[in-house]
């Protein structure tokens, strides 16, 4: 579906993770490349958070390499990674509930100084959900669920991230809605945004992904193309959820 | 016991939509606190009922009586405002009281104390009093927040992933420190600012009543911070990279907030607010010593629970409130009752005001609306 670039725009090499005595990811070795789609799947537990908190540099691993863009960022705090493109739709979206829609969407481009390219950007975004554009001075708390995961995107999107994480984005949303957000994921993809997507709606997520890779305890298990995962017979066992 | 609680009249509406479990389950507390009140109900409706009774018959205050009183409390309301805007915001921000910001706005006084002695020394108080002032307040403003910012970064940071309990405790360790180190530098007396320059403590005429100049000028300086403290948290930036910090650390950093920064900065302007009010407490009472911090300091944080801690508008308002009332609380409520020497019972109202919001309403009066929407 796209064509790689040799060079990975975010990578793993050989990550481990405790909490305390802990082990959580082992030995995890990750590549994403620009402009891709990749999803993580899993079950509970598995280190899934963790590796996208890790990427993020909200916990820190104990030995290996999280390589952003070329660079070795082990030691860069979450600012540094997000001015350097990569940023995050946490789970249950998480917006700033009693700042209103626009202050939201404002905080996504927190790092940046371009007012034009902000004003650029938030046009964008309005073009994409005309509705967030109806509810600009409503406190975000005040909107549906739908409407939240749109400003969470929307947010996310205002900092121009080159590779777009995603904690869970169906999670605590209507059964309704599901589907009209992984359209939405695919049209963030298409203009160009590689994303990591942690997902539980392991059949949705595949059917829209470039890659996929199984996480089991902390390890990774399966590595392959979303078509081959979604023909992997011990893979729909286990949380398609079919044999 | 279920018929006696049920029949009885309940508080204001609000407490009894909210809360109609009380009346249902018949728990010993919920009686007393039910008795308890329609007792405060039942003294503040006969004591102010007596005193309207009084004004009709001529025997009460006059009328140019009460509304000094209520610009006096308004003046001192505004002072209880700005502190209090410090506990709100640094509550806001960690979820802790910072018991030693009383003592911020005690080293504010005192700095405008030192300032305005020496101002008044070299003749520059008198000569021209404006600018004088603006020294004053500029310098007060820098100590106050000084000792904010070293406060957090000494005291407090190292303490931000410890309970909750223990900066609490260690604010109340800053506070005795603060308190003993001015003590130590200007000794026990109290000092007094010099007197404000004729032109201006002279009372005038302003909306048909005539004020002192004084109380004229705390109110606009107190208002003018306040103005400009509500431009910086709602208009710029760092005002809203400040209320996402209040409402979650994890995703403002995600943002690329810098967290500690911000914290930081909090501290800091809730300290430039009590600097301000320092200032304004020496030129209103002029005494200024290293205790002058404790009862404001107690009252502001009164202020804050009273408009809801954490909620910076509920903050101001509050003060206004708590200073209005115990101006006007012991002539309006006490007297009429028969209670002796009433004027020195100001700090009783004050807290009984307390009582009675958390008796009706404990979330503050404002506070209500903001935990409201965090469950939306």
């Amino acid at each position: 579906m796209t064509v790689l670039d040799p060079k990975p725009l975010l990578e793993f090499r050989n990550i481990n993770t405790h909490y305390g005595a802990v082990h959580i990811l082992k030995d995890v070795d990750l590549a994403i490349y620009p402009g891709e789609l990749v999803c993580l799947l899993g079950g509970n537990a598995s280190g899934k958070s963790t590796t996208l908190k890790t990427l993020l540099g909200m916990v820190t691993p104990t030995t290996g390499e999280v390589v952003l863009d070329g660079e070795v960022v082990n030691d860069k705090p979450t600012s540094y990674r997000v001015e350097r493109g990569i940023t995050m739709v946490p789970e249950n979206r998480r917006l700033f509930k009693r700042l209103s829609v626009k202050e939201n969407l404002e905080l996504g481009a927190y790092l940046r100084n371009d007012k034009d390219g902000i004003a650029e950007d938030l046009e964008r975004i309005y073009g994409m959900f005309p509705r967030v554009k109806e509810r600009l001075s409503q406190r975000a708390g005040t909107l549906s669920g739908g409407e939240q995961q749109m400003v969470a995107m929307g947010r996310a999107l205002m900092s121009r991230p080159r590779v777009l994480l995603m904690d869970e984005p169906s999670m605590g949303l209507a059964p309704a809605l599901v589907e009209t957000n992984f359209e939405l994921i695919q049209q963030i993809h298409k203009e160009g945004v590689a994303i990591f997507m942690v997902e539980q709606n392991a059949n949705m997520a595949l059917s829209i992904a470039d890659r996929g890779w199984v996480l089991q305890t902390g390890k990774v298990v399966l590595d392959d193309t979303a078509d081959a995962l979604l023909q992997n017979q011990d893979l729909r066992a286990a949380y398609l959820g079919q044999a | 016991m279920a018929a006696t609680t049920s029949a009885k009249p309940t508080g204001p509406t609000p407490v009894k939509n909210k809360k109609k479990s009380v009346f249902q389950t018949n728990n010993w507390v919920d009686i007393f606190l039910t008795v308890v009140r329609l007792v405060a109900i039942g003294i503040i409706g006969l004591g102010f009922t007596l005193f309207v009774i009084q004004q009709a018959t001529g025997e009460g205050l006059s009328s140019e009586a009460l509304r000094n009183l209520i610009v006096a409390g308004i003046a001192q309301g505004a002072m209880y405002g700005l502190i209090a805007l410090g506990y709100s915001m640094v509550y806001g921000v960690l979820g802790f009281i910072n018991f030693a910001h009383g003592e911020v706005f005690m080293s504010g006084a005192i700095a405008g104390w030192i300032v305005s002695d020496t101002l008044f020394k070299n003749g520059l108080w008198e000569s021209n009093f404006i600018v004088s002032l603006l020294i004053v307040l500029t310098v007060s403003v820098f100590v106050s927040t000084a000792a904010t910012i070293l406060m957090e970064r000494i005291a407090y940071r190292p303490l931000r992933e410890s309970p909750r309990l223990i900066p609490l405790i260690t604010s109340i360790g800053v506070s005795f420190f603060m308190q003993n180190a001015v003590l130590g530098l200007i000794g026990p007396s109290s000092k007094n600012f010099p007197a404000l320059p004729e032109w201006l403590s002279k009372k005038r005429g302003f909306l048909g009543i005539e004020l002192e100049g004084t109380k004229l000028l705390v109110l606009f300086v107190a208002f003018v911070s306040m103005a400009g403290l509500w431009f910086f948290v709602e208009r710029t930036k760092t005002g809203k990279a400040m209320r996402a910090v209040a409402e979650d650390k994890e995703i403002a950093a995600l943002m690329g907030i810098n967290v500690d920064r911000i914290i930081i900065t909090t501290f800091a302007v809730g300290g430039a607010m009590a600097g301000v009010a320092g200032v304004l407490w020496g030129l209103l009472f002029r005494g200024v010593s290293f205790l002058t911090g404790f009862l404001p300091g107690i009252k502001a944080f009164t202020a804050a629970v009273i408009g809801g801690v954490g909620n910076l508008g509920g903050s101001m308002a509050g003060g206004l409130i708590l200073g209005v009332a115990e101006s006007v609380g012991p002539l309006l409520i006490l007297e009429p009752l028969g209670i002796p020497g009433v004027s020195q019972l100001k700090d009783v109202v004050a807290f009984s005001v307390l009582v009675l919001v958390l008796l009706f309403k404990p979330s503050g009066l404002f506070g209500e609306r903001l935990s409201a929407e965090d469950r939306a």
